[in-house]
């Protein structure tokens, strides 16, 4: 049966910096291709781009106080800069999705499979 | 539309029929039945059942595909030629007024149009549910979790390769019939299996999917009743969906087979399953849904789990095996071989699926190991295996009972 993937795309800062005029427009026009293809094809359940990571807070709470801190968790030059859930048959197929991505090419799409609530007994 | 939903749902798939074989157009009329599901819904419970609601309903669908048609034939000739001056009615023969079938139920024809070849799995579970089972979008989407939207595009897609394809409204030749009955039972198969691993309680929509590929099987058992497959399809559903009330528990957890309070069995299921596969292993082909159907009833059938009849499961896999190429019937067989001869002789059987890719990193395979190691006493290895088999399942209850058997391993 059909999982649901997430593709997560990777950026940093210096890779996006260093994209010319074209290139930006290159890769938003593919996102529109891609999201209208996979509209089309009944896959996509849902999509969108994510604010700059300067618009970040981290919560944590600990002995029930809550604290904030600026910026994403993991202190990485790159950070998660949108995601597609898209239903495929298999791993493959969602692969080849994230590998049309303008995004594989500059840092890198991450596949990850959903957890289900569903399960056999065993 | 509740108090109708039965009657309406049993009419949809030979109302759409009666339209496909009057107009072909598969797209359009089944467009114009759910129409006119839909005026029923409203209408019936203000003015009455009519005396022959599927005549009703055929009429009502007729006309709404003749403006379908009108209106398609206007569109695609405004694209086409924007300067002819000819009436759009021209261009539609407006067929007889159809107000009953002749008694012929095309319901097996509908089920071959939508198991079509050109369509992938999920598309035919989506249209199969759509056109035969009467379902909304709204409903098929709700149950198998996506927007209604994508649901919407995966049928109107699926329609349109049905018509790209260009399929006639007839049943297969006899040579490929056995091929595209496969692919039929498979679906109603997969729209159970969705039902059934969906394992919370609270999930309504669970029951009602199984329920329906139930109710679609029990459709197709009536118009082949001396088919076997389709006996045995029917018997395994039943005698798998009897286990249901057993197989979760208060939070929605996994309870395995072995420690099922079997007095919440489905009894009634479990009778009716059993005589349907007994009779048809007597009298017709030999396939593996009545093979399946075989080894649920020897576990159904069981007092206790510690009477099961395991060398007679070891018999049916051998079988099972030898007509199905399918690496999880080995996997079955291991365990059904362990619990009758020992873990060690149920060990030996999955090493020929480490080599097997199908399933050399599936959870199950892991899971499988991890229980016969620790049948074996070799606890170590076991917990390694359950922590492994729980961190590549993606689905949450199997990862918590896998992590709970490991927790209770824990040096």
């Amino acid at each position: 049966m059909t999982v649901k993937y997430m593709l997560l795309i990777y950026s940093n800062a210096e890779s996006w910096a260093g994209l010319s005029a074209e290139q930006r427009e290159g890769l938003s026009r593919s996102h529109l291709e891609l999201s209208r293809e996979l509209t089309e094809q009944g896959l996509l359940v849902s999509a969108a781009g994510l604010a700059d990571p300067i618009t970040t807070r981290t919560v944590s709470v600990r002995d029930e106080g809550l604290t904030t801190t600026d910026g994403p968790y993991a202190e990485a030059k790159e950070h998660l800069a949108g995601f597609y859930l898209v239903e495929c048959e298999t791993i493959d197929e969602a692969i080849g999705y994230a590998a049309r991505m303008p995004d594989a090419r500059y840092v890198a799409v991450e596949v990850r499979p959903v957890m289900d609530t569903s399960g056999l007994e065993m | 539309m509740s108090d109708f939903e039965p009657l309406l749902r049993e009419q949809t798939p030979q109302v759409l029929s009666a339209l496909v074989r009057h107009y072909g157009h598969f797209d359009l009329a089944e467009e114009a039945v759910q129409e006119a599901l839909l005026a029923a819904a409203q209408q019936w419970p203000e003015e009455g059942v009519p005396d022959n609601p599927k005549g009703w309903l055929i009429r009502v669908g007729s006309r709404r595909l003749m403006d379908l048609l009108r209106s398609d034939t206007a569109r695609r000739r405004r694209e086409e030629n924007a300067a002819s001056l000819a009436a759009p009615e021209e261009f539609v023969a407006s067929g007889p007024e159809i107000d009953d079938l002749g008694g012929r139920d095309d319901t097996l024809t509908l089920l071959f149009l939508c198991c079509h070849p050109a369509l992938s799995a999920a598309s035919q579970i989506a249209l199969t549910l759509r056109a035969v089972g009467g379902l909304t979008t709204a409903q098929i989407a709700a149950a198998f979790l996506v927007p209604e939207t994508t649901m919407a595009q995966r049928i109107s897609r699926a329609k349109r390769s049905i018509k790209q394809a260009g399929s006639s409204f007839e049943l297969p030749p006899e040579a490929e019939r056995d091929a595209r009955m496969g692919a039929v039972l498979h679906v109603l198969y997969l729209i159970f299996n969705e039902g059934y691993t969906a394992s919370s309680g609270t999930d309504l929509h669970s029951a009602e999917l199984t329920g329906e590929a139930i109710r679609l099987v029990r459709g197709v058992r009536r118009l082949l009743p001396d088919d076997g497959e389709v006996a045995g399809l029917l018997a395994l559903m039943l005698l798998t969906d009897a286990r249901r009330p057993a197989r979760t528990d208060a939070d929605g957890g996994l309870i395995p087979l072995a420690d099922q309070d079997r007095s919440v069995w489905n009894k009634e299921a479990i009778v009716e399953g059993e005589a349907l596969v007994t009779d048809a292993l007597s009298r017709t082909r030999l396939g593996p849904y009545q093979v399946q159907a075989a080894i649920a009833a020897v576990h159904d059938t069981a007092k206790r789990a510690e009477d099961t009849d395991w060398a007679q499961i070891v018999a049916l896999y051998q079988v099972l095996e030898q007509i199905s190429d399918n690496p999880m019937v080995t996997l079955n067989h291991a365990v059904a071989v362990a619990m009758a001869s020992g873990p060690k002789e149920g060990l030996a059987l999955l090493e020929p699926l480490e080599a097997d890719g199908r399933l050399a990193d599936h959870h199950r395979l892991e899971a499988v190991r991890a229980h016969l190691l620790e049948m074996s006493g070799d606890l170590v290895g076991a917990r390694e295996s359950y922590l492994l088999a729980a961190r590549r399942t993606t689905s949450v209850p199997e990862r918590d009972y896998l992590q709970s058997k490991a927790d209770r391993l824990d040096p």
